[in-house]
């Protein structure tokens, strides 16, 4: 199910929860990052809740912030403020939150929404900052009876909401954005935004209306998703479920409801009796913010250029564009790549030699983009060396390897190597030991399989250690099985 | 020097003597711990006393005095109000739902203190929370006035007020939120300093309204309190709301006189319901001021009469979310019969909050909540910007304002303790210059009745060093009060 029923409307309007990538927690000094820490280990009498002490607003997280209002267009006004969030759950420490309640850090923003090639526009109503809540884990204890273990870690580690106004139409839309804002997010790398580890957690409100009736305020919550497949699909049912409700003449009642991946369907979590009153006031332990014109400017000009701009500028120098789609998807990757370009690489080989054999070796070495120990101009070297004919692909690739494992130069391990076989007896005797050896790829080959060439000159190229000229190797293998092809 | 004499001296006198040598800061620690021992069982004053701690804390200051060293208040005993935290010593603000919790951390003002010699003698008792002005809403015991024990000491310091003034300690760090200090201060015949809201650290503070608490002192005489300030003021990185402006050498220039100071008196605190020998004391005061080189001049604060219910709006709005957090999970009073976690929070609440904690907090949620904020905490906001808007229009026509501190002399224990209202009253004098963050101060002078009263003064913001160069000269001009004898000191 992609869009309403005919007859019916369809708002849907998310929250994004998402974690900030700041050293400290967002009120105190313990580290934010708890990913691998014992529980209870990443807390201080602050996060913890304890009589006495008192929040510090911590600055990266607030700059953090603004950063994601400027790439979503928004307005960053000049006072903003924060507000204690009244409500009583083990989870929360303080039981209050400290979030923005009507100053928040952003407001009225937008990102257009692709799919398909066409894009529509979902205005932003506000980001905000605030902080996390403890986690709650719910055990069965030794003696049978039901528990629950709070770990505090998680309690006051920097967390920003993003608002969108409901102008979501469909399931898929909703996915869109949330894939959308998590590229942009980490494009500007102030959050993983991994929802597997909670660091992006999407909630959706979502009401169906007939379509000759205006759209009323009710609307339910959907939360527990915990990928954007979860989200669309939560969506979905939620909107059959409502629209089965309108058919039936039901009015919608206002409620929150859990998405629950086993059953695929929504529960009812909360509903409207059993709202919070939060009673938000102005959080007193902490001064008003003033965002002087200066520090907005200053964040701005920090931004990296953005992921279409970019992708612009790489396709028109000749870089497949679905080379380029991948390569953006690591914007560290696509720096380096930059860099490398910089370097004076070819645009097309440096992107796809990037996104296919460099990307490869990381893999295979569980590196990260931001961790590649070979200097963009060295990568450069190898991929000029290779566009010159110097060495063979197969032979780049070992090259790197080796560049990976030692952080030699790419032309002293070319040169370590001895020099490229072009010889036609020294290559001719190889590739006739590789013809002998392979009767089912000549077979192939004879019934005009082109990957039986590819195969047999890989061969030859593994017996030469990459070594030998592929152009010669080539016509040397189709000379010798006869030229048909 | 006989043991209760060591007890009446002041701060200064008694640093003169370690320096001198007269005597050593385990003599000056044991003679306390000693009147304390023999008294407090009638006053009430303590909740926990670290005897051990405080002669190690003084034997420890004694082998530094030796070996040259000297601090401004190196070895000089003192009181702490059990509102602020203390490293490894009970903390409980008097309430039975923080029984047993020991903190972690010191307050910034604590550590100062530590960090400047001093010896923490224990921990003085208060209305829990902070929550009253008599001091009879302890939990543990009420404080009793040490001039009259049938007489209730003034709330929520009432324990440091009383130590101080029964010569259980030399001086004492309290707490004022809503005359929390100046109140007591004025009732047991103290100094009674809050400083401007910002001044000193609230980081370790027990927070009851955080827009207002701010940490004071209570001491034997203006010098005093000044030394203390002193040590106390400044910015703290743990506390956003402390106020990064310099702190001047308060001690220094002490007895410069109030020659041509213009003293505001406004009609607005010599209304209905004040005591006729207290305003004939509190006017005699002021006289004695004129008499020093001061110039009276009327001012008006016509919004004054605003304070008290700004006050009960504002006040326990922010403690109801303050105190939201103690709810038996993490540390203090806990219920381990309770079957689930809802039935244990609710009965750690039901049993672990007084009565006069409760009716706040009950007060305070309802004034936050849906559909009422805007008619009672935003309109108590706004009437609080034109409180303070007074004081700013009268301090450009005046220095100092001078008041009464309470409308009354100490009233009889559980006179006030079924009438809420009335309770409240009794900081009227004292409300609006803490909603408008001022620094202001208790100074005694006069009885009535054989009890003490207090004269309020009330500084622009930061003016603490003018607000204790005008109560140094008003000390000064009344010289030693005619005292009558304290009941305390009678066996």
């Amino acid at each position: 199910m992609t869009s309403a029923a005919p007859g019916f409307r369809v708002v849907i309007g998310l929250e994004a929860h998402v974690q900030l990538k700041t050293r400290s927690k967002m009120f105190c000094a313990c580290p934010a990052d708890y990913a691998n820490a014992e529980p209870n280990t990443r807390v201080c009498p602050v996060c913890l809740g304890m009589p006495g002490v008192l929040p510090v607003i911590n600055r990266r997280a607030v700059d953090l912030t603004i950063l994601t209002g400027l790439v979503l267009d928004c307005r960053i006004p000049e006072h903003a403020k924060f507000d204690r969030k009244n409500y009583a759950y083990p989870d929360l420490m303080k039981w209050y939150q400290i979030s923005q309640y009507d100053l928040p850090l952003c407001v009225n923003g937008h990102l257009d929404v692709t799919i398909d090639g066409s894009a529509d526009r979902v205005r932003i109503r506000r980001v905000h900052l605030e902080e996390d809540t403890a986690k709650l884990t719910h055990v069965t204890a030794s003696d049978g009876a039901p528990a629950s273990l709070i770990d505090v870690n998680r309690s006051g580690a920097p967390l920003m909401e993003v608002v969108t106004e409901p102008d979501i139409k469909t399931p898929a839309q909703a996915a869109a954005f949330g894939e959308q804002l998590r590229g942009l997010l980490r494009w500007i790398g102030v959050s993983t935004a991994n929802m597997d580890e909670g660091a992006l957690r999407i909630d959706a409100n979502v009401s169906v209306w007939p379509a000759d009736h205006p759209v009323g305020a009710a609307k339910v919550e959907i939360k527990n998703m915990n990928s954007f497949r979860a989200l669309s699909r939560a969506l979905a049912y939620e909107i059959e479920r409502q629209t089965e409700l309108r058919r039936r003449g039901g009015a919608l009642v206002q409620e929150t409801r859990g998405w629950d991946e086993a059953s695929g369907t929504t529960l009812v979590q909360r509903t409207k009796e059993e709202a919070h009153d939060y009673r938000y006031f102005p959080e007193p332990d902490l001064p008003p913010l003033h965002v002087t014109r200066a520090r907005v400017d200053q964040l701005r000009a920090q931004l990296p250029r953005m992921p279409d701009d970019v992708a612009a500028d790489l396709t028109s120098q000749g870089a497949p564009s679905a080379d380029v789609a991948e390569l953006l998807h690591d914007r560290a990757l696509t720096d380096y790549a930059q860099a490398v370009i910089q370097a004076g690489a070819d645009v097309p080989a440096a992107v796809t030699w990037i996104v296919h054999d460099l990307r490869r070796v990381l893999n295979a070495r569980g590196l990260a983009a931001d961790a590649i120990p070979i200097p963009p101009p060295e990568l450069a070297a190898l991929l000029q060396l290779r566009a010159n004919g110097s060495v063979s692909s197969t032979m780049a690739a070992d090259v790197l390897d080796e560049m990976f494992a030692t952080g030699k130069p790419a032309a002293a391990i070319v040169h370590a190597r001895g020099p490229q076989i072009s010889a036609a007896d020294q290559l001719l005797a190889i590739a006739r030991q590789v013809i002998q050896e392979n009767p089912q790829a000549v077979s192939d080959y004879h019934a005009g399989k082109q990957r039986a060439l590819q195969y047999l000159m890989g061969q030859v190229m593994r017996l030469t250690r990459g070594k030998a000229n592929p152009g010669a190797v080539s016509a040397l293998i189709e000379q010798e099985l006869g030229g048909t092809g | 020097m006989a043991a209760d004499a060591l007890c009446r001296l002041t701060l200064r006198a008694a640093a003169d003597g370690l320096r001198a040598g007269q005597f050593t800061s385990v003599d000056l620690t044991q003679a306390l711990l000693d009147r304390i021992q023999a008294l407090d069982a009638r006053v009430g004053a303590y909740l926990t006393v670290t005897a051990d701690r405080a002669l190690a804390q003084a034997q420890a200051a004694d082998q530094r005095r030796a070996a040259g060293q000297d601090g401004p208040l190196l070895g000089l005993p003192l009181a702490i109000k059990d509102v602020l935290t203390t490293q490894g010593v009970p903390t409980t603000c008097a309430s039975r739902m923080l029984e047993g919790f020991v903190p972690p951390y010191d307050a910034t003002a604590v550590a100062r203190l530590n960090a400047a010699g001093a010896v923490m003698l224990g921990k003085t008792n208060m209305d829990e929370f902070a929550m009253g002005s008599s001091n009879e809403h302890s939990a543990v015991k009420p404080v009793r006035n040490p001039w009259n024990l049938a007489k209730a000491p003034g709330g929520s310091s009432g324990g440091s007020a009383a130590a101080v003034a029964a010569d259980e300690c030399l001086a004492a760090l309290g707490s004022d939120t809503g005359g929390s200090v100046r109140q007591p201060a004025a009732l047991c015949g103290c100094v009674g300093l809050k400083p401007t809201y910002g001044r000193i650290s609230r980081y370790g503070l027990i927070a009851f309204a955080s827009s207002l608490d701010q940490i004071g002192v209570l001491t034997k005489d203006v010098p005093d309190a000044a030394l203390l300030l002193h040590v106390l003021a400044g910015r703290d990185p743990r506390d956003s709301t402390s106020a990064n402006v310099p702190v001047p050498d308060y001690p220094a220039g002490l007895d410069r006189g109030v020659d041509g100071l213009r003293v505001g008196v406004a009609p607005q605190y010599f209304g209905a319901g004040l005591h006729p020998d207290v305003e004939r004391c509190v006017r005699q005061a002021i006289d004695a001021l004129q008499t020093a080189g001061a110039v009276q001049r009327p001012v008006s604060l016509p919004h004054t009469k605003y304070a008290l219910p700004v006050y009960y709006v504002i006040a326990p709005s922010e403690a109801s979310a303050n105190l939201a957090r103690y709810n038996g999970v993490k540390y203090g009073r806990s219920d381990p019969q309770a079957t689930d976690v809802d039935e244990m929070m609710s009965r750690v609440r039901a049993q672990g909050f007084g009565s006069e904690v409760k009716r706040r907090i009950m007060l305070g949620t309802y004034a936050l909540s849906s559909g009422y904020y805007d008619a009672y905490y935003l309109k108590a906001q706004q009437v609080r910007t034109l409180i303070k808007n007074d004081f700013e229009t009268a301090f450009q026509d005046v220095d100092i304002i001078a008041a009464p501190t309470a409308p009354a002399p100490a009233f009889d224990l559980g006179a006030k303790l079924d009438d809420p209202v009335a309770m409240y009253r009794s900081d009227v004098m004292t409300l609006p210059a803490s909603l408008a963050g001022l620094p202001c101060l208790s100074i005694p002078c006069g009885f009535v009745d054989d009890l003490p009263v207090g004269l309020q003064l009330i500084a622009p913001p930061f003016a603490e060093r003018r607000l204790l160069q005008a109560a140094r000269a008003y000390e000064r001009a009344r010289g030693t009060l005619a005292a009558p004898v304290r009941q305390v000191d009678v066996p």
